[in-house]
């Protein structure tokens, strides 16, 4: 882009002093900076579509292999828009703020039937017991300690 | 002449040639030809493709249905609202040819959508062009939904997709 735009200021200064035969060909050059200009936006923007959808569907920590891809900006973005998300969920609902995040499917009963689907390790509940998840291990659990690990796809629900 | 605009469209491993006399003809992407396109001074003028031309405005104003538009585009819609910005004179009977395709195919596409055991859809589907495949896709998704619904199955959490494919995804190096 750099090139296009360098050998275009060049021919500007040649088509302002007589070359108007140039006039052309840096109307051409310019429609490939924009182009690619919008190429560029769109990849951009689509990654930081991706990047909000995860607060949501993933949570507020991004796994590893997804940071590693990040740029610094992205990251940045991330932690920003973290922050503006939660500011925002402490001022709605009263006192404790509301977690928008949670029930994003309206909720059937308190408590709900899960099965492991890797090797997690150990998991506290409410009361203080510990529970083991272990692959395949089918536990009884209250649905909103459980929402974001299904949704990590360390758990699965499952429908009696 | 436009001396320097060959080598512009040049590349060091593969070189172009294009003389650029008065009336030379040229197959351009089309954002290059709507920048180049200026109504007052007439730098080019777009030559329309056959599908949009009179004699196949003909064929769909006869029977729409019938015609495979995923061939003849497969952005049909997209493409020939966006051809309307060269001042063709024609420009009119473009518009209302691709108005009129439109609403005659809409209500087939839009029954089979909701039709789950309709086994001729994918063969319809072969035939849409990319506008009217999203719709029938939407169509669908709102019946799987409400059947989803009615099974009691709404209120099942589900794994994050963005999460499942890049579990599955490799990371490798990308030679750009």
């Amino acid at each position: 882009m750099r090139t296009l735009y360098d050998r275009n200021q060049a021919d500007v200064s040649e088509a302002k002093s007589g070359r108007t035969d140039l006039i052309f060909l840096i109307r051409f050059r310019h429609c490939c900076l924009l182009r690619n200009q919008r190429c560029i936006l769109a990849y951009l923007y689509d990654r930081l579509l991706r990047i909000r959808a995860l607060r949501w569907e993933y949570g507020s920590v991004l796994p590893n292999t997804i940071q590693f891809h990040m740029s610094a900006e992205e990251v940045e973005w991330f932690s920003r828009y973290k922050k503006s998300l939660a500011t925002y969920m402490r001022s709605v609902g009263g006192e404790e703020g509301l977690d928008l995040t949670q029930d994003i499917k309206p909720p059937k009963s308190l408590y709900i039937e899960v099965r492991c689907l890797r090797d997690y390790g150990e998991f506290e509940i409410d009361d203080g017991t510990t529970i083991l998840l272990k692959k395949n291990s089918q536990h009884f659990l209250p649905r909103w300690k459980c929402e974001q690990l299904i949704r990590q796809g360390v758990l699965e629900h499952i429908l009696s | 002449g436009l001396p320097r605009l060959a080598f512009a469209l040049g590349r060091a491993d593969n070189f172009w040639f294009f003389s650029f006399m008065q009336g030379s003809k040229l197959e351009v992407p089309l954002w290059l030809a709507k920048g180049l396109h200026d109504s007052k001074r007439r730098i080019i003028s777009v030559e329309l493709p056959k599908i949009y031309k009179e004699a196949w405005r003909t064929v769909f104003s006869a029977d729409a249905n019938v015609v495979d538009l995923h061939k003849m585009g497969p952005y049909y819609y997209g493409f020939g609202s966006q051809l309307l910005n060269f001042d063709n004179p024609e420009n009119p009977e473009i518009a209302q040819t691709i108005l009129q395709t439109f609403i005659s195919r809409f209500r087939r596409i839009m029954d089979s959508s909701q039709n789950a055991y309709n086994e001729d859809t994918s063969a319809l589907v072969a035939r849409l062009d990319e506008l009217e495949r999203a719709l029938f896709r939407a169509g669908q998704k709102g019946l799987n939904d409400f059947q989803c619904w009615e099974k009691g199955q709404a209120s099942q959490i589900t794994a994050s997709s963005l999460v499942q494919n890049y579990g599955k995804r490799k990371f490798t190096d990308v030679d750009c």
